[in-house]
């Protein structure tokens, strides 16, 4: 069979909707798209463990900062299913790990935001891991199998995420005037940067045809970000919280609210490493890596010597 | 009682607030779950005694209050708990010494007499018991992994052992517990607790150190000077914005 007819077997069940699994035939263009895509998400919930983390010590009351350190601790282990997903194509996580320490590697630009105030942790639930869902609960049919099952957990856990951020706000919103001051101030700062997130528009989008053909993804970064701007502009409005946008207005004809623009300067400015706290991030994230190095080593040696021992017990003995 | 209950609580409260400061920073991510499962079963542990104090109290404070605003003097956690988290290695041994001292300790009080605390120590020794496997297999990991883990753990010793101590050595609310059958007496529990530590030490090369000066004073309000610095980051909301609902 010549690969042209594997190509056209694939295509024709990506269009049956059949999921493409670990051992089956895929074009290496699928296959590169989706460790980076897979990767670049693991990376995004590892790096965004940092600004959440940042306010662990400082939670307001032992309900918050035990909800907080679930929730960081969710981001973990995300990670670490996201980097098997992507092993299940070939990677290798510490290769990947590296990507993300010399910079070959992206992840999302939200998390290069810094945390200000205790609303930003509410913020933060609220709308990036609300922007997050709308993008993960399409991932859930993404035509990868072990993609789009990571996805259905991950997107419970996310779900629960964005409720207790908002709960979060809504204490504050509700809350004393300061509490209130807190609670906008973090909707200012949080509420563009959310929207990059579903990436440039359609026209400017680099790997999206590709990907929709590949259903990868099933829907246009516009059209993620129209769902989320429609689904949140009334949660802001219950806070008795304005967004950031004079343009924003409900459209009649559309059936959707229309919104202002967004500042693609910025946008890129970020993604190429400008963003308040792009450098802070990598070097928490290499600090650890290095800081770890031993440990790791020590657990790799204490199993090879634990081995050592159960194949040659007398001469461990003797050794003793 | 109620003294002794704080002294509980505070030491879970200050270690899972030490442990809460890895989180996205531990050696690797499947330590930061760990340690932050830890640091999460501790705090439930200290918001569950905290609640059981202002009910006995009963003048109207609540789990928060304890927490968020009182000061360094009156915290009553060992000494151990807020020492600062060093590399893992000072971490784990930290750990390690609490878990043993606690396993034996909960084990205890899930006999005692007075009934709300026997159910509490019964429920928390399931989560008790799994810190201690865990930082048992992380001193012999770093003990017996190579030359540099087990230097650096051997330089973790030096610098935590004189914390250990203290655990172990009853002050006068303990002593006063102890005599009315609510809690064990703590010099009949010590055996118990370093038969663990040097059964741990020994398959980690390491020896249990002798004849070190133990530091006490914690469990009675004196501490150490990181403790004020723990309770000005924890508490900062709560004293910046008095009296509001987060």
């Amino acid at each position: 069979m010549t690969s042209l007819n594997f190509e056209a077997i694939f295509q024709s069940k990506i269009d049956d909707e059949v999921k493409i699994e670990p051992k089956d035939w895929m074009p290496d263009a699928y296959r590169k798209t989706l460790i980076r895509q897979i990767s670049q998400h693991a990376h995004s919930e590892i790096v965004g463990m940092l600004p959440e983390g940042n306010w662990i010590t400082r939670a307001p009351s032992l309900r918050r900062k035990l909800i907080l350190l679930a929730k960081v601790q969710d981001e973990a282990g995300h990670g670490l299913y996201l980097y098997s997903a992507a092993e299940t194509l070939g990677a290798d996580r510490d290769d990947l790990v590296q990507q993300l320490l010399t910079g070959k590697a992206k992840y999302s630009s939200i998390f290069n935001y810094p945390t200000l105030n205790w609303a930003d942790i509410g913020a933060i639930g609220w709308l990036v891991d609300g922007a997050a869902i709308m993008n993960q609960v399409m991932l859930t049919r993404t035509s990868y199998g072990p993609y789009a099952r990571a996805m259905v957990r991950i997107c419970k856990e996310e779900s629960f995420h964005q409720r207790q951020g908002y709960e979060l706000m809504m204490a504050m919103a509700f809350g004393s005037s300061e509490q209130k001051a807190m609670a906008q101030d973090a909707l200012n700062r949080w509420w563009w940067p959310a929207l990059m997130m579903f990436g440039p528009h359609d026209a400017e989008s680099t790997h999206s045809d590709q990907a929709i053909k590949w259903k990868i993804k099933r829907k246009s970064n516009d059209e993620l970000r129209q769902s989320f701007v429609d689904v949140t502009v009334p949660q802001a409005e219950y806070l008795g919280l304005t967004l950031p946008d004079p343009d924003l207005h409900w459209n009649e004809e559309r059936g959707h609210y229309d919104f202002g623009k967004i500042d693609w300067d910025e946008f890129w400015k970020v993604v190429k490493g400008n963003g308040p706290c792009n450098r802070q991030r990598i070097q928490a994230r290499i600090k650890a890596y290095e800081d770890g190095a031993w440990v790791r080593e020590a657990a790799m040696a204490h199993a090879e010597k634990k081995e050592q021992r159960k194949l040659q017990p007398e001469a461990a003995v003797k050794a003793a | 009682m109620n003294q002794y209950l704080l002294q509980l609580a505070d030491n879970a409260l200050i270690l899972g607030h030490r442990l809460g400061e890895w989180c996205g920073h531990a050696p690797e991510m499947e330590l930061d779950i760990a340690l932050t499962n830890i640091a999460l079963d501790l705090t439930g542990q200290a918001r569950s005694l905290y609640q059981r104090v202002a009910e006995l109290e009963g003048i109207g404070k609540d789990e928060d209050d304890y927490a968020y605003l009182r000061d360094v003097r009156e915290f009553r956690n060992a000494l151990l708990l807020e020492q600062p988290n060093g590399d893992f290695a000072h971490t784990i041994l930290r750990q390690f010494v609490f878990d043993a001292y606690n396993y034996y300790l909960y084990q205890a009080l899930a006999q005692s007499k007075d009934e709300w605390l026997a159910g509490f120590a019964a429920k928390s020794l399931k989560e008790i018991t799994y810190h201690l496997r865990f930082s048992s297999e992380w001193i012999l990991r770093l003990g017996d992994g190579t030359e540099v883990s087990h230097a650096k753990l051997q330089a973790a010793i030096e610098d935590l052992w004189t914390y250990s101590g203290e655990l172990t050595i009853p002050n006068e609310v303990e002593k006063d517990l102890a005599q009315q059958g609510i809690i064990p007496d703590l010099n009949l529990l010590k055996p118990a607790i370093e038969g663990k530590m040097s059964e741990i030490f020994a398959g980690a090369n390491l020896s249990m150190p002798a004849g070190i000066f133990m530091q006490t004073g914690g469990k009675d309000g004196r501490h150490s000077e990181y403790l004020g610095f723990i309770l000005a980051e924890m508490q900062f909301l709560q004293r910046a914005y008095p009296g509001q609902e987060w």
